[in-house]
């Protein structure tokens, strides 16, 4: 049992065809919130974030404990949440990243990889490696016919797409949006304008790390919250925004929901490429269009 | 005798005695990291770029090892010789990929080719999948003259394959082609101007590192008796980093003495299994803070600088 039967779609239900999508749909989500946050800080702070994977755990966990701790509950945890850990990247801006940016990208990746190891090293050292259930906040679904859609994972949907238009307009069409392009064009022009720069970096660094937790959030009800359910994510997020190209905010958007449909369609198709679909798009976007796809050309 | 030559003198001496102090298994397997760290450290410390998926090589070359030794039954020559070739042949597809873009992407690029090569060697059936191939027999070298089933003689053939594949890497920088390369990291444009045609080369250098990552990685599995999936993991590519940068990055010896150290370190810290992780990333974070220039770098700077005022 295996090999292609992509061609006969009669072959498989219509059931594990809208499943499947939607799962893919699911996992577009989180690439699209994650890849998102990436672009931001990258754009402004020069520093490929590679704790983005931490930090979206440190969201779920976040909220895992002010469940079972204070009993918050998931509503609130959602605003809480990303703002905790939104402070905890201010600190680590203050304390070590604002000492880097004059230095080559490089170390900006190494630090960030390096604090991502520590942070899932202490997670794991104090709540182990299997995973802990977070209870879903809206249960039942609905019976639409053709699949049954869990009314949660709608929610997670809906939910990402307004998160990511919220913050492709604040960045495209707000002031503070338009400080914070002019600032990645030309800080020190910005700065003589009167503008306080090295705030408006922290600050991109908390919102960032505070996007990463909030998709940690939505993403507890669905998957285990474990020390290390995002280190394998932020690497598929790095082939995401090689695809997509980082000068683009709606470029992030719209690469991300579409990679994970091309997962979801692949897991259809041929199981097995599920895992590695991803990058085989990254190899075939790098030979035809190196820039990526909302990239500009250098 | 210069200072140099003196120290290079003492190190082979100690090379040659170390198995009568120390483990011979140890030793080894720091040799294979040592030339691992130095084939990665010719690639980002001479060529400007930064790898973070050559793992990659280093796995797959350890599965080729034992693939052909294990399965096909044939000689550790032809294993090694399979690894270095598979190594290359992986480095130039996956390079000519990765240098058409710069920079930090090319680190990005590097990571997600070694993260889809991670979950292919999960699914195929060659590999083991999670089990990994064990048990690879240490068959004699050199058509049955070389029997390697004991440690000591096993250690100065690995010492013996270190000194080649450190010397090839002494070699490369040395050359026409290494001043290149450096021209290159220093200044790509204007290496371009000149008439060098800068992505031949940075290919060229991905490729010798990858094929010499592999020398390692098969060497590797020689020794230890078994690859598996650690052997071409995200966490590896990151140890080798790692090694480099503790050592110093762009100096012939520093990769040498900080797989050492990570190696050393990683054993006596085995029973505290996840603060491994944390040391390590806590390393990563005091050395880009406060020592760019590694443990050698930073010795060798001092050492100069106090010339200087004699």
């Amino acid at each position: 049992m295996s090999g292609f039967h992509c061609y006969d779609i009669f072959a498989i239900p219509m059931q594990a065809w809208f499943g499947q999508l939607l799962l893919g749909l699911i996992n577009g989500a989180f690439y699209a919130m994650l890849s998102l946050g990436l672009a931001v800080i990258f754009g402004m702070l020069n520093v490929i974030n590679f704790a983005h994977g931490a930090q979206y755990m440190m969201g779920a966990f976040a909220a895992w404990l002010l469940l079972g701790i204070l009993d918050v509950p998931f509503w609130a945890s959602l605003v809480l949440a990303p703002i905790i850990v939104g402070l905890f990247g201010v600190v680590l801006e203050r304390l070590l990243l604002k000492r880097i940016y004059h230095l080559d990208h490089l170390y900006g990746f190494l630090l960030t990889f390096g604090l991502a190891l520590v942070i899932e090293g202490l997670f794991q050292w104090k709540w182990g490696s299997s995973g802990a259930p977070y209870p879903s906040p809206i249960a039942g679904g609905w019976n639409l016919g053709f699949m049954y859609l869990p009314k949660y994972r709608g929610f997670v949907v809906v939910a990402a797409l307004a998160i990511c238009l919220a913050t492709w307009f604040a960045i495209e069409r707000t002031r503070l949006g338009a400080y914070l392009r002019a600032a990645t064009e030309n800080p020190t022009l910005v700065r003589a304008f009167g503008i306080n720069v090295p705030r408006l970096i922290t600050i991109t660094y908390g919102v960032g790390v505070g996007l990463a937790a909030l998709a940690g959030v939505l993403a507890a009800p669905i998957q285990q919250v474990s020390a290390l359910m995002g280190t394998n994510l932020v690497l598929v997020v790095f082939a995401v925004v090689v695809i997509g190209g980082m000068g683009s905010i709606m470029g992030s958007i719209v690469t991300g929901f579409s990679l994970g449909l091309v997962e979801g369609l692949t897991k259809v198709c041929y199981p097995p490429g599920s895992n590695t679909v991803i990058f085989v798009v990254m190899a075939l976007v790098l030979l035809v269009k190196p820039a990526g796809l909302f990239g500009q050309t250098k | 005798m210069t200072a140099r030559n003196i120290s290079l003198f003492v190190a082979l001496v100690l090379a040659l005695i170390a198995p009568f102090v120390a483990y011979p298994v140890f030793l080894m397997t720091a040799l294979c990291f040592a030339l691992f760290a130095g084939a990665f450290n010719l690639l980002l410390g001479y060529a400007g770029l930064m790898s973070f998926g050559h793992a990659m090589f280093f796995g797959m070359a350890a599965y080729f090892f034992g693939h052909v030794v294990k399965a096909w039954g044939l000689p550790p020559e032809v294993g090694l010789l399979a690894g270095v070739l598979g190594g290359a042949a992986l480095g130039l597809v996956t390079g000519a990929l990765a240098i058409r873009r710069q920079g930090i992407y090319f680190a990005m690029i590097t990571l997600a080719f070694a993260q889809m090569i991670y979950f292919l060697c999960v699914q195929m059936p060659f590999t083991g999948g999670e089990d990994g191939l064990q048990g690879i027999p240490r068959r004699a070298l050199l058509g049955g003259l070389l029997p390697i089933t004991n440690d000591f003689t096993l250690y100065y053939v690995v010492l013996a394959i270190f000194l080649f594949g450190y010397g090839c890497i002494y070699r490369f920088i040395h050359s026409p082609f290494g001043q290149v390369l450096k021209a290159i990291r220093d200044n790509e444009q204007r290496a371009v101007s000149l008439g060098y045609e800068a992505d031949r080369y940075k290919l060229l250098a991905f490729v010798l590192s990858a094929a010499l990552s592999g020398l390692a990685g098969a060497t590797k599995a020689m020794v230890l008796q078994f690859a598996t999936l650690t052997d071409v993991s995200a966490g590896l590519s990151g140890e080798v980093v790692l090694m480099a940068l503790v050592g110093g990055l762009g100096t012939l010896s520093g990769p040498i003495v900080g797989a050492y150290i990570i190696i050393t370190m990683q054993n006596y810290l085995a029973g505290f299994g996840e603060f491994v992780l944390v040391i390590q990333g806590a390393i990563f974070v005091v050395i880009v803070m406060a020592f760019r220039k590694g443990l050698v770098g930073e010795i060798s700077a001092w050492w100069k600088a106090r010339k200087h005022k004699a």
